[in-house]
């Protein structure tokens, strides 16, 4: 799964190359590691798309005014692009001082790699700021026993959304259970609403139902199992029977007509939600802001319903369990020069949560991963929305970091290439666990 | 006697003329040097670097380890390297059939001086201008089975899921990549036409040849090896048709237009699997090279031979 709130065009990855190109030699040039000789000061690379652009920049601007001789360089990439880009700069050790990133399996890589800096020692030293977030969000940034990142930004579980306005004029309630789900699914289909919207061209999209399915099934271990590689660990049961009742929603055409032409970056599985063409949709706590700006008013008049996901019969996951992204996370490259490292420390102690920012992050509607903004929630416009997202974060026994991010690259697209095909129903679901067992390890 | 004294004169000269063409071509030899030096930095060398990273394990960003022939064997006894080879050959063999005719009659018709032709010739030549990933994310919005060009225009047949069902992704790639490339196949037979002389259509005429008859038994022959270079172009160039699936589709739905280019980039760039993406590299050279030969070979013994003899 990616970020929140960026819309990701694949398709930038390759209409940006080439100015890419350009941007890579003079940023490095000018501000990479190495270049920029003496002075303090640190580059940074981050996501573009509103409005955590404008967010970032106000932050780095304050910043840089506030420490002249520590300035921040900031340079803004789509996201997809940037999972490529940073990849190739820091394999040809041409990466900026300040790494932005997911946590988890990619960091893992780098970490094993020695590409970025040991922070364990640096959090020591300032506990202060280490007792700032919530406690689960340096799962993802810890390989090792090790912490390698700076989690940031805000927590973003994915929920279950729903079109209030459809489900009155079905007279039906959201669904508790999987039995519901799928009489809501004939109830939808015969009043000619689609029960889902679903982008599954995006594929991480898709597997965000595979996410809740094995923990409502099986519980949170079967995916610790798959993580730490044990063998045949996608074999489990709760697997097969994940992958079977995913293929039985789609043969009962519970996902809208022609999904897997449908793209998460366009943003169309959102407006076919806010526009009445579908009645319910899985997606990232992020979507609530974007739908707010892009539905005309749908957000706003409150027709926009939101519950956890469903329990499943005999399900051994706790219901309050959830998946998504703890938090973002930024990292130091470990090839920056001292004073860059110590200008990118300055600027994460003291530039990057600061209450501007935590305040412009609960305006668009997301949760912050810092303790103590309950009364900001309650303050806000949105506060039904992000207390249920701050609650969910707080009291879920178990939040499983998205598959895509907490696997090994390797791994990850493997995976993302095999719900594909479970979802057309071109392999059943035990080819896929076998498929996936392949995988394990690497 | 006067023959001898000629002769002598004469041999001095070649002897001089052949010296004179030595050192030219000395002079000559020089002048490749930068062309050289380029097709060394940009060909040879990257082409030597991923024959060696074939022969390794790299994820892109650590150190990279010796792997031996691990990688040739691990992707040779994978059946998505199968897959994505049938359909390269799949897509290059379809995309000749389509294109090939449809760019030789438009190539026919826009070579005539009439000025409405000229005006459509513009026309046609306009997808020749835009970039493979405008053309694939402008197909993208038009064909999205909810808010695409079926809802825009009440046509509802128009709304299929054309990206998500593996035989209509596949025919839509097809289809994109005739739409884009089928200009700038019309302009190089336009040009194959324009350089067969009047005199051979005038000669046809008086014998009595239709226009059919001399569309085969002139312009056909004649453009022999116009049609050999845009074969080429387009059977090679379809190896490299990656921008365009990429965005277009991404390889799926599944892997079903996940063809070798994209294959690669896939395992390279996103699974981090440089060594593999590296054996699929080097199987694509060795297939583009092939292929390129073996279209020189049909060109045939006679090539040096004119059709023009006498004109």
């Amino acid at each position: 799964m990616k970020q929140p709130q960026t819309s990701r065009r694949s398709f930038l990855a390759l209409a940006a190359l080439t100015p890419f190109a350009v941007a890579a030699t003079t940023a490095c040039g000018t501000s990479g590691p190495g270049a920029s000789s003496g002075g303090g000061g640190a580059s940074m690379w981050y996501l573009s798309g509103e409005p955590n652009q404008t967010t970032m920049q106000k932050a780095v601007d304050a910043f840089n005014s506030a420490n002249s001789s520590d300035k921040i360089s900031v340079t803004y990439f789509q996201n997809d692009a940037y999972k490529t880009k940073i990849k190739t700069a820091l394999g040809a050790n041409q990466a900026p001082t300040i790494i932005y990133g997911w946590g988890g399996g990619g960091l893992k890589t780098y970490a094993e790699a020695n590409q970025v800096e040991d922070l364990t020692g640096w959090f020591e030293q300032n506990p202060d700021l280490k007792k700032k977030f919530f406690p689960s969000v340096f799962g993802a940034a810890t390989v090792n026993g090790k912490i390698y990142a700076l989690p940031n930004q805000y927590v973003a579980p994915i929920v279950l959304f729903y079109n209030k306005e459809l489900f009155q004029k079905a007279g039906v309630q959201p669904p508790n259970t999987w039995d519901d789900v799928m009489s809501l699914v004939k109830t939808f289909n015969n009043m000619g609403v689609a029960p889902f919207s679903l982008g599954g061209q995006s594929r991480w999209t898709s597997m965000m139902w595979l996410e809740y399915l094995l923990d409502r099934i099986g519980g949170p271990d079967v995916f610790k199992a798959i993580f730490e590689g044990k063998p045949n660990a996608w074999s489990d049961p709760a697997v097969i029977e994940t992958g079977t009742k995913i293929q039985e929603l789609v043969s009962a055409d519970g996902f809208i007509k022609g999904f897997s032409s449908i793209t998460a970056d366009s943003q169309a599985d959102q407006a076919l939600l806010f526009s009445g063409k579908a009645a319910m949709m899985l997606h990232g706590s992020w979507t609530y802001g974007a739908m707010k700006k892009a539905g005309q008013n749908f957000v706003q008049s409150g027709k926009l319903g939101f519950v956890p996901f469903p329990t499943v019969a005999d399900g051994k996951g706790d219901p309050k369990n959830g998946v998504g992204n703890p938090a973002a996370y930024m990292s130091i490259s470990s090839k920056a020069s001292d004073k860059e490292k110590e200008s990118a420390k300055k600027f994460f102690k003291d530039g990057i949560l600061t209450d501007t920012v935590i305040n412009a992050y609960i305006n668009s509607g997301s949760v912050p991963i810092v303790n103590g903004i309950e009364d900001k929630l309650d303050k806000s416009e949105d506060k039904e929305f992000l207390n249920f997202v701050y609650n969910m974060a707080k009291n879920a026994p178990s939040f499983q970091q998205s598959w895509d991010q907490a696997l090994s690259p390797t791994a990850a697209e493997a995976l993302l290439n095999n719900i594909d095909q479970l979802f057309l129903k071109s392999i059943t679901p035990q080819q896929f666990a076998e498929n996936m067992n392949g995988t394990l390890g690497k | 006697m006067s023959n001898a004294v000629s002769t002598a004169p004469r041999a001095a000269a070649r002897v001089s003329d052949s010296k004179q063409t030595d050192q030219r071509k000395a002079a000559l030899a020089w002048l490749t040097v930068p062309a050289l030096f380029f097709f060394l930095v940009f060909a040879v060398i990257p082409l030597a670097g991923v024959l060696i990273l074939s022969f390794t394990s790299w994820d892109g960003i650590g150190a990279i380890g010796a792997a031996g022939l691990d990688n040739w064997f691990s992707v040779l006894a994978d059946p998505g390297l199968y897959n994505a080879l049938g359909l390269t050959f799949l897509i290059m063999i379809v995309s000749w059939l389509v294109q090939t005719p449809i760019s030789l009659l438009l190539g026919v018709f826009t070579a005539g001086s009439q000025r409405y032709r000229a005006a459509l010739a513009v026309l046609y030549f306009l997808p020749l201008l835009l970039s493979s990933a405008a053309v694939a994310i402008a197909f993208k919005a038009l064909l999205d089975p909810n808010f695409g060009l079926a809802t825009g225009l009440g046509l509802p047949f128009l709304a299929q899921d054309w990206l998500g069902v593996p035989q209509l992704a596949l025919g839509l790639v097809i289809f994109v990549i005739a739409w884009q490339f089928v200009p700038f196949h019309t302009l190089i037979y336009q040009g194959g036409v324009r350089q067969i002389p009047k005199s051979l259509y005038e000669a046809a005429q008086i014998d009595g040849a239709g226009t059919i008859k001399q569309f085969f038994h002139i312009t056909l022959p004649q453009l022999k090896y116009t049609i050999i270079t845009s074969s080429t172009l387009m059977v090679v160039g379809s190896l490299t048709y990656f921008d365009l699936i990429f965005v277009l589709t991404g390889g799926g739905p599944g892997n079903s237009t996940r063809i070798l280019a994209l294959d690669m980039y896939l395992r390279g760039f996103r699974a981090n699997l440089m060594g593999p993406a590296s054996v699929i590299a080097v199987i694509l050279v060795i297939i583009g090279l092939a292929l390129a030969l073996f279209l020189q070979r049909l060109g045939g013994k006679d090539k040096q031979g004119s059709q023009l003899e006498g004109l």
